[in-house]
């Protein structure tokens, strides 16, 4: 049983994360989404193209995990939720910008990408339409970006870390390289839409990552611990949901 | 297997990862990384102006930090119910085992 000073101290952890977690987002976090209007129509178009069938397959995924598992609803809820405030947080970084994570990561390890796709096209719509903060035109590409190519990655490196390393360091590596992928993804497609008139495609892409890449690094590494810490208090409480899972032995 | 006592030194360490920059950049106004996009965009094709203007734009910076904050608060408040409610259900099943074990 815990003592009387244990439950204090975890009380004060949870005040000072939760304060954490609001101040952070003092200011509006804007970063890694391409603002309204930003991409020409053609590119807004093609990335809205391309996310549709993922989204839809992530519908489907949705459904069925929700129907087979219905006792799965609540972590379902936790790993949207996480996204949610990761995706709020403005993060001071050592470039003297700040960024913010995603916090995708999280939910793909439980619950695969395809979830995320749904669950980052939520958090992302919600955030275009009330806060202007991305775009319903840049929705695809950003989806594309958050919500499909980062959970994509997330999925890979827990996989393979998992073959050669321990459960938390692919939790804290499959989070890391989300959060970086999402933001070269945005290069990406900022290049694509608008390739330099010396050096084109490459200069561009080179220009856009210089925008962000010692800015991410910390965040990224902010993202993993995060997810992380998450992790371990899902590994004390929620060891039915994980065992459901499959992602710890029963 | 007790991974809480790691959690501190995580947030920390994530406490340190954000407080060190605001420390080490004081009066730095920390511009998003955003603006910067759109100011290479600029610089790559001048001129270009976005062609779509948000729908619902935030009336001021104020109300802006007032929405983030509230999203961060019901995403954190999630969070924290769910992982609260995990965290009782699993002392709850553990307390029968801990009473039929203790003495009378």
């Amino acid at each position: 049983m815990k003592t009387k000073k244990q439950k204090w101290l975890g009380l004060v952890a949870i005040v000072v994360l939760s304060a954490y977690i609001v101040l952070g987002s003092a200011n509006p976090a804007a970063a890694m989404h391409i603002a309204e209007g930003y991409l020409p129509a053609e590119w807004a178009s093609f990335w809205y193209a391309a996310s549709i069938p993922f989204f839809l397959v992530g519908l489907r995924s949705l459904t069925r995990i929700t129907k087979a598992n219905p006792e799965l609803k609540l972590l379902l809820a936790l790993a949207g939720a996480f996204t949610f405030v990761l995706s709020a947080l403005k993060i001071p970084s050592v470039t003297g910008s700040s960024s913010h994570p995603t916090g995708t990561g999280l939910g793909t390890i439980l619950f695969g990408p395809l979830v995320m796709t749904v669950m980052g096209s939520l958090v992302l719509l919600f955030q275009a339409v009330l806060l202007a903060h991305g775009g319903i035109t840049t929705l695809g590409a950003n989806i594309f970006s958050m919500a499909i190519v980062g959970p994509c990655v997330a999925y890979v490196v827990y996989h393979l870390v998992m073959k050669i390393g321990n459960q938390t360091v692919a939790v804290f590596m499959a989070a890391m390289f989300e959060d970086l992928f999402t933001y070269l993804t945005t290069a990406v497609q900022l290049a694509l839409a608008f390739p330099a008139v010396q050096g084109g495609f490459m200069a561009s892409f080179v220009k856009f990552v210089g925008v962000f890449a010692i800015t991410q690094v910390p965040l990224a590494i902010s993202e993993g611990l995060l997810t992380v810490l998450v992790w371990n208090w899902l590994q004390n409480y929620g060891q039915e949901e994980l065992k459901i899972l499959k992602l710890i032995k029963s | 297997m007790k991974k809480i006592p790691a959690n501190w030194s995580i947030a920390i360490g994530v406490l340190a990862l954000s407080i060190g920059p605001l420390l080490h950049f004081q009066g730095n106004t920390f511009n998003a990384t955003d603006s910067k996009n759109s100011t290479a965009i600029e610089e790559l094709r001048p001129g270009y102006k976005p062609w779509f203007k948000p729908v619902i734009k935030p009336s001021g910076g104020e109300i802006e930090t007032f929405l983030f904050a509230t999203q961060a608060a019901i995403g954190a408040g999630i969070v924290g119910y769910v992982i609260g409610l995990y965290k009782g259900r699993s002392e709850h099943q553990a307390s029968p085992s801990d009473d039929s074990s203790s003495p009378q």
